[in-house]
């Protein structure tokens, strides 16, 4: 049952966080690095992107996590590190980086593959690349 | 500082939609809808834990073929990159690389971590936004470019 159900509950997820990410624009990376231009032309917009989906989720989570285990699961499979270490600030400004250069964060760079656009396959493709070596060897 | 092309009612749409569908994720499947370790774990797969990882990932593309079919991305079609090949290859690169040592991105650390109350959730964001920040300063203000 779960192999199925699980999947499933996936791709509806996916879908609505896609639609979501298209709506707030974030998708746009033009947008994206006018968000992060404060000291220039400045696009507030992005941070009632994160505020909007930070309330909803904060009012959530702890409702949800109240319940002994998830409706298709038998238990909830959360993050166990709870220390900030030296990779979490590390990545942290890594990922900075890379995000203020080109407009993309994984999620609108993956969602971004339904323009079927060459320049989104590169980006995506170095992502991967990325995250397989990072993984491996870091 | 000029503020420019600000649209606070379907950033907070958007965002709610985001909210809402990290919320299922934890609900249905008790997972963290970080994208980051999402795709992350379809390259480092392990058995039983590859399908729903999958699907997630279609999902979003399936999400971004929904709204362009449904016409709600008027000129959608001219969203494009805002640099070139070398500079799309550097930044996914480190996208990659960030994402994984740091554990998450802007969905697992910004909206999920912090929901959760996670310090290292709350260090991350700080630091990847100031991070983000200061990287176009250089570019556009420093460096001059875009």
């Amino acid at each position: 049952m779960r192999f199925y159900s699980q999947p499933l509950a996936a791709l509806l997820v996916g879908v609505l966080f896609g639609l979501g990410l298209c709506v707030a624009q974030m998708i746009d990376p033009a947008k994206v690095v006018n968000f992060l231009d404060i000291f220039g032309t400045w696009d507030p917009s992005l941070a009632l992107v994160m505020g909007g989906g930070l309330a909803v989720n904060a009012l959530a989570t702890p409702l949800i996590l109240k319940r002994p285990h998830p409706l298709l699961d038998n238990r909830f499979r959360l993050p166990t590190l709870t220390k900030v270490d030296p990779r979490i600030v590390i990545g942290g400004m890594i990922f900075g980086v890379g995000w203020g250069l080109a407009g993309y964060c994984p999620g609108p760079m993956l969602t971004s593959l339904s323009f079927v656009d060459a320049d989104i396959l590169t980006i995506v493709a170095a992502y991967l690349i990325g995250t397989f070596a990072a993984r491996r060897f870091l | 500082m000029t503020i420019v092309n600000f649209t606070p009612w379907s950033a907070l749409l958007g965002g709610a939609l985001i909210g809402l569908a990290a919320a299922l994720l934890l609900a249905l499947n008790g997972r963290i809808a970080g994208i980051s370790g999402i795709a992350g774990g379809i390259l480092d797969p392990q058995r039983g834990d590859v399908g729903w990882r999958v699907t997630f990932v279609l999902g979003l593309v399936l999400g971004g073929f929904l709204y362009q079919w449904l016409g709600l991305g008027v000129g959608v079609g001219h969203i494009a990159a805002v640099v070139d090949t070398p500079q799309l290859v550097l930044a996914g690169l480190l996208v990659g690389v960030g994402t994984t040592v740091g554990s998450g991105c802007t969905s697992g650390h910004g909206i999920c971590g912090l929901a959760r109350r996670s310090p290292r959730s709350l260090v991350a964001t700080v630091t990847f936004m100031l991070s983000a920040t200061i990287t176009v300063f250089v570019v556009r203000h420093v460096l001059g470019e875009q």
